[in-house]
């Protein structure tokens, strides 16, 4: 898996809350290979308006964020629906970072698996970056996960991850690697359980 | 003596493998559902060359992209064709079980699961969409997960997880006439916010969830998503039990009662500590539908939408017009002003037998004046609904009685809401575009989506009840 150490690119914020995955990528493009098309459909339905044009209102189509690498985005960001190709059109977009006071929880686990950030600062914190950002959006943006910082210019923010995501992201672990790695306690468990809990088990029907 | 535990500490400790340092843990899965949608998994497992762990635990349903019209005849679009035959033969080359398009057991995963007896309490489920939550109601460690998540399942059983904080919605009191299951469920969403339980397992409890039937239960697990928790579950009990008998993947027999002495210690301990506790009074819980674009904009049917002038936060503000106008909303307006296009009931939320005949006391003798679409949960509800003669119900309201999937909760399958059309829905997200792009969903119960039908407009079911036996 793909580590994540430190990033500094340029930020775009979006700060709307409860951007969930059906707005990350509608229904419609579910049936799509992982491929770089996933990446131009990103947010599809807010960047577009029903004719297909680019909305010049929404932060992505604007040339200062075109080549953004970090989100900033409102609260609840990739709620909803599981669909992990929500991830992929982000990183095929060019995207490696979001930046929200909260994520749905299937996206965060989702982002880990991609090597993809999840970082979470407060709402304040956020309107805060978000302001400074939109007056210079030249200045890049510096995640730093061993620190775990969010830094711009002089200014420095502390974010929060889980442990457990954290460690995954800075070590690219592979994850089938390490439960292989663990094969002998998965046939112990799994003989112990068939006798503590036989009716686990279902039947060949 | 040990610290009492919740269900959820019994149902993790019951499943680790491997506890790591910084607190994850490997754990075991007992079922693993995959649909149409879990092709990336798949295509990861072939790029490494990888195998199925275990097939027996593993069962294919098609449902996301299945046609709920014309069944029998090819499938018109190539691309969705294309997605329920990978589906085909990925569970033929896999030697995994499939209940696919043509057989009689087909239908949504999250009734199909329950309905063949594949979900059992203290079972770990998961699969690969988030309203896997569902099976919680049987009292299972249930939840969905992401591709890669889904291709980890497949090679190995197992998944690496962090545990959920614990988290206790007691609704106490009973439900009054024409309230249901999705009523306590947009209400429990609208008290805690649409990421209010994220990161918790919600256990529900309280006298007015022991009253729920199966159905109910299930209905209120399913939403737990919709409240951001990472799974709902309640406690199984004497209609838990009497609900498995007899069902096909259930065990039989002395292993049942066996296995009903196992289960009937899966509750929460006197005493047990919750991380957050909620509580809700469920004879206060009106008939309740949303109005704006996440499913905790849910109000009493008597209410009038937010009027964002009078709003002072103004990021709140922000939202609230930016909803209202996807809506197609004045502020402020009385809710049962709002006249609607067509209704849909269907869903893993709400397409249960249960469902279909609440919808179908409030239709019968009545004519809907907006077209509308009714896709039982499974084709096994179907015929059960045929059977009891709701088939002719809902087809003499002017609804197209059609087949199982689930259709236009999400329009895969090309069942969609016209592009600024409004639909009372008995499903689970009115997020922006998830009918169908441009679409304006309005969550509600099948007994609401039959009234708002009979009126043409979101309507209070109680007055339509007023006539009817309970």
């Amino acid at each position: 898996m793909e580590k994540f150490v430190r990033l500094t690119a340029r930020a775009c914020p979006l700060l709307l809350p409860n951007v969930n995955t059906d707005q990350i990528l509608p229904g419609r493009y579910l049936k799509l290979p992982r491929s770089p098309e996933l990446g131009r459909v990103l947010f599809q339905d807010l960047r577009r308006d029903a004719a297909g044009n680019l909305r010049p209102d929404f932060p992505l189509n604007t040339p200062a964020y075109r080549d953004a690498k970090i989100l900033l985005a409102g609260r609840n960001f990739g709620g909803g629906s599981s669909r992990e190709a929500a991830v992929y059109a982000l990183y095929e977009a060019g995207i490696r970072c979001v930046i929200a006071p909260s994520f749905g929880d299937i996206f965060a686990q989702n982002s880990v698996k991609n090597g993809f950030l999840a970082a979470i600062l407060s709402e304040a914190e956020i309107a805060e970056l978000g302001a400074a950002i939109a007056a210079d959006p030249d200045m890049p943006v510096t995640v730093d996960l061993e620190q775990q910082t969010i830094a711009r210019g002089n200014r420095s923010f502390a974010f929060t991850i889980d442990p457990v995501s954290r460690n995954q992201l800075l070590n690219g672990w592979d994850d089938i690697d390490l439960t292989q790695s663990h094969r002998e306690r998965i046939a112990a468990f799994k003989a112990a359980d068939r006798d503590r809990r036989p009716w686990a088990l279902p039947p060949q029907v | 003596m040990s610290e009492p535990q919740t269900l959820i500490d019994k149902l993790w400790s019951a499943h680790e493998i491997v506890r790591r340092e910084d607190g994850a843990a490997l754990l075991w899965v007992d079922r693993h559902y995959v649909h149409e949608g879990s092709f990336h998994a798949f295509t990861q497992m072939h790029e490494r060359r990888g195998a199925l762990a275990e097939p027996a635990l593993t069962f294919g349903i098609a449902d996301h992209y299945v046609p709920t019209r014309g069944r029998g005849r090819a499938i018109a679009d190539p691309d969705t064709a294309a997605m329920v035959r990978t589906l085909e033969k990925n569970a033929t080359e896999s030697g995994i079980k499939l209940f696919g398009l043509g057989d009689p057991r087909q239908g949504i995963v999250h009734v199909v699961g329950p309905e063949q007896g594949l979900t059992l309490p203290g079972l770990l489920i998961v699969c690969g969409d988030s309203h896997t939550s569902t099976h919680g109601a049987f009292g299972a460690y249930a939840f969905g997960i992401g591709a890669s998540e889904v291709a980890h399942v497949l090679m190995t059983q197992t998944l690496w997880q962090k545990k959920p904080m614990r988290m206790r919605v007691t609704v106490g009191g009973h439900t009054t006439a024409g309230v249901g299951a999705k009523d306590i469920a947009l209400a429990v969403i609208a008290h805690v916010g649409a990421d209010g339980a994220q990161g918790h397992a919600v256990e529900f409890a309280g006298t007015a969830i022991a009253a729920l039937s199966m159905e109910g239960r299930m209905t209120l697990c399913n939403m737990s998503i919709e409240a951001g928790g990472r799974c709902g579950m309640v406690a199984p009990d004497a209609t838990t039990f009497a609900d498995l008998k007899g069902r096909p993947y259930a065990p039989q027999g002395a292993a049942y009662e066996r296995a009903v002495e196992a289960w009937s210690t899966l509750v929460s301990d006197p005493g047990a500590k919750f991380d957050r506790e909620a509580a809700l009074d469920a004879g206060a819980i009106a008939p309740i539908v949303t109005w704006g674009t996440t499913p905790d904009d849910a109000l009493p049917i008597d209410g009038r939408v937010p009027d964002p002038a009078r709003e002072d936060d103004p990021v709140r503000a922000r939202y609230l017009r930016d909803a209202l106008d996807y809506m197609g909303i004045a502020p402020g307006k009385k809710l049962t002003e709002i006249a609607v296009d067509r209704v849909f009931i269907g869903s893993c939320t709400n397409a249960r037998i249960e469902d279909l005949r609440a919808a179908a006391a409030v239709l019968a003798g009545r004519t809907s004046k907006v077209p509308g679409l009714v896709s039982p949960g499974s084709t096994m509800v179907k015929r059960q609904a045929e059977q009891e003669g709701l088939d002719r119900i809902f087809r003499d309201a002017g609804l197209e009685w059609a087949d199982s999937g689930c259709s236009m909760c999400l329009g895969l399958n090309g069942d969609l809401v016209p592009p600024g059309e409004r639909c009372a829905s008995t499903t689970n997200r009115n997020f922006r575009g998830r009918q169908g792009p441009g679409a304006r969903t309005h969550l509600m119960s099948p007994a609401m989506v039959a009234a708002a039908a009979v009126t043409g407009h979101l309507a209070d079911v109680r007055p339509l009840l007023a006539d009817r036996k309970a």
